[in-house]
């Protein structure tokens, strides 16, 4: 069941979405997220959409698996959707009981169903087309400036590595535990919130004990590889930005500037 | 055998600090050398100190009584901190624990960019790592994907690329499967020949501990036997004193002996044993019965299982 828990898998290939530096990628999701959310009318969203949908076709990421992706989401997704279908004020054209459906209603629901899966989906392609290595270097290269206001760059970085590293480690061993509960008779899903709350506790407890114990062990491991924090650190693969970088970064600034300009006709 | 020293412990005093009842004293006075280029198997029972006594080759542990020396290094010198942790590399027992990345050659990666070697360097030594454990064609993938042994040949590749004059290996082979065990011993066995690389091998495996140069018995934190396998394993009932089995085959030479047959008592290699029974068959009547009784007294399903890859070769 936790086996569909796609959050921050990487999906290796060698096409020009994948090369980019990871620099550019998270400046590129920045962008991105802010005409997203600067978008205003059909015409924005379609834009912004066209977009999207080139740089999915540019990664050939399958379609399958983007929409495991959403599926998680789904519920969030619909009930905003349905807050905004039924909490808009405008003209009702619709009347069921209590709950009155106006046309902009209709339209804001369709642009929030829009907004949320774009902005999910826009996310994952960066963690999908970047390995977790690559991100967290882009993100302490982007950080580095903080250094100097002893911010723990470093750190910060190499924490979100061995995170990333041990999610999947972690969910296998969560199936497994709840497999050996279940075979013992406990049962997850069924009663109240509260007993399902409680259920989880035998699945908790041994997973936590067994978080620490790789914990040290790892920390023990980093120690006899001559791990000592980022003082004098090198890496084996430096960041360096190419031609496909700042045709990245035009295409990125165009796509927010068209954004902007299409806002201030409404569109 | 004068060989110049890799390691050598004097006097050796550790405890470890517990909340409850004080110390838990784990040496008093050991010592031992052990010398470069030496493939060494270190047994004992568990919790007789075989880890603990591991990370002081490190400096992962520091002594609290007498030296540890590490090429001429002390351990106590935290100056000298990295450089004897470069010249002594550690491989653990649980392969999961130990990988820092999720791509395969970026984990090979981490002991040299700790070091701050340059990054061309870096690609150098990792693929060369990565090819000497015979895991070069998996330097993309990711490390959760593979095999219990393929991820300890990695966690391999990663000490290796440190550039070390010594490996220490902490039961590198208790949580594989038989396949991953061999690939293991296999790729142990390749970087003391070939690369001249000072092996310290912790294991349960008697089978294991027969491939090394030297085998050192331990016992509540004191050596007890120190030898070739062949000069160790004859001490059967020292050995089972403290709980450590001999080797199957050479169990079932000693039975045979006990039982008046003339086989040798040091063959250590399924191999070896076979050409001594075949020779103490040839000698005796091949119908006599009591050959069979010894043979079929001998086959638990254990012994079948450890022999079956040894056969297969
Ligand atoms: N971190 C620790 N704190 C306290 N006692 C420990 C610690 N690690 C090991 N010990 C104790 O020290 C003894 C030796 O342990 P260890 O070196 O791990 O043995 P081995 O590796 O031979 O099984 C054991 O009795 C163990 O309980
Ligand atoms: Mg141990």
């Amino acid at each position: 069941m936790l086996k569909d828990v796609t959050l921050g898998q990487f999906f290796p290939g060698n096409t020009p979405i994948h090369r980019l530096d990871p620099r550019t990628k998270l400046l590129f999701v920045v962008a991105y997220i802010t005409a997203l959310f600067l978008a205003k009318w059909f015409v924005s969203y379609g834009v912004v959409l066209a977009f999207l949908l080139t740089v999915i076709a540019l990664s050939r990421i399958s379609p399958k698996v983007i929409a495991r992706s959403v599926k998680p989401l789904l519920f969030i997704i619909l009930l905003t959707a349905f807050l905004n279908l039924f909490y808009t004020p405008g003209e009702p054209i619709l009347q069921v009981w209590i709950f009155r459906v106006s046309k902009e209603g209709i339209v804001s629901a369709v642009l929030m169903m829009l907004r949320i899966t774009m902005l999910v989906v826009g996310t994952f392609m960066l963690t999908y087309t970047t390995s977790p290595i690559a991100l967290t270097d882009g993100l302490e290269s982007l950080l580095s400036p903080l250094k100097r206001l002893h911010f723990p760059v470093h750190e910060l970085s190499m924490m979100m590595c061995i995170a990333l590293r041990f999610i999947p480690t972690l969910i296998e061993e969560t199936d497994k535990i709840m497999a050996a509960q279940k075979a013992r008779g406990a049962d997850f899903e069924s009663g109240n919130l509260i007993r399902r709350a409680k259920a989880l506790i035998p699945i908790l407890v041994p997973l936590f004990i067994t978080a620490f114990r790789r914990a040290d062990e790892l920390a023990t491991a980093m120690e006899a590889r001559c791990y000592h924090g980022g003082d004098g650190r090198t890496k084996m693969n430096v960041l360096r930005f190419h031609r496909c970088d700042g045709a990245a970064a035009v295409v990125g600034m165009a796509l927010l500037t068209a954004v902007i300009v299409l806002r201030r006709f409404g569109l | 055998m004068n060989m110049a020293s890799a390691i050598e412990v004097k006097d050796l005093q550790f405890s470890y600090e517990e909340q409850e009842q004080g110390q838990h004293i784990v040496f008093d006075g050991l010592s031992v050398r052990i010398g470069q280029g030496e493939f060494v198997a270190v047994l004992g029972h568990n919790g007789c100190g075989k880890s603990t006594l591991a990370k002081q080759f490190n400096a992962i542990l520091l002594p609290g009584g007498g030296s540890v020396t590490v090429y001429g290094m002390d351990t106590q010198d935290e100056s000298l901190l990295l450089k004897i942790r470069q010249h002594v590399g550690m491989v653990f027992q649980n392969p999961d624990n130990q990988i820092v990345s999720n791509i395969v050659e970026e984990d090979v990666a981490f002991a040299p960019e700790n070091l701050g070697v340059e990054s061309a360097e870096i690609r150098e030594r990792v693929d060369r790592a990565l090819r000497t454990v015979g895991m070069y064609d998996y330097r993309t993938h990711a490390p959760q994907l593979l095999s219990g042994g393929q991820k300890q040949r990695i966690a391999i590749a990663g000490v290796i690329a440190m550039r070390p004059k010594c490996i220490v290996l902490d039961e590198p082979t208790a949580m594989l499967d038989p396949q991953g065990r061999r690939e293991v011993l296999d790729t142990v066995e390749k970087l003391n020949r070939e690369e001249h690389i000072t092996v310290i091998l912790i294991t349960h495996h008697m089978d294991e501990a027969a491939r090394a140069g030297r085998v050192i018995a331990m016992s509540e934190g004191k050596i007890i036997a120190d030898g070739t396998p062949k000069e160790v394993f004859r001490q059967a009932e020292l050995l089972r004193r403290v709980g450590l089995a001999v080797p199957q085959t050479e169990e079932l030479m000693l039975l045979l002996r006990a039982n008046g047959i003339d086989v040798p008592a040091d063959t250590l290699t399924v191999q070896e044993c076979a050409q001594a029974l075949r020779d103490a068959m040839r000698r005796l009547d091949p119908n006599d019965p009591e050959e069979k009784t010894i043979d079929a007294h001998h086959r638990d399903p254990e012994s079948d299982a450890c022999l079956q890859p040894a056969d297969a070769v």
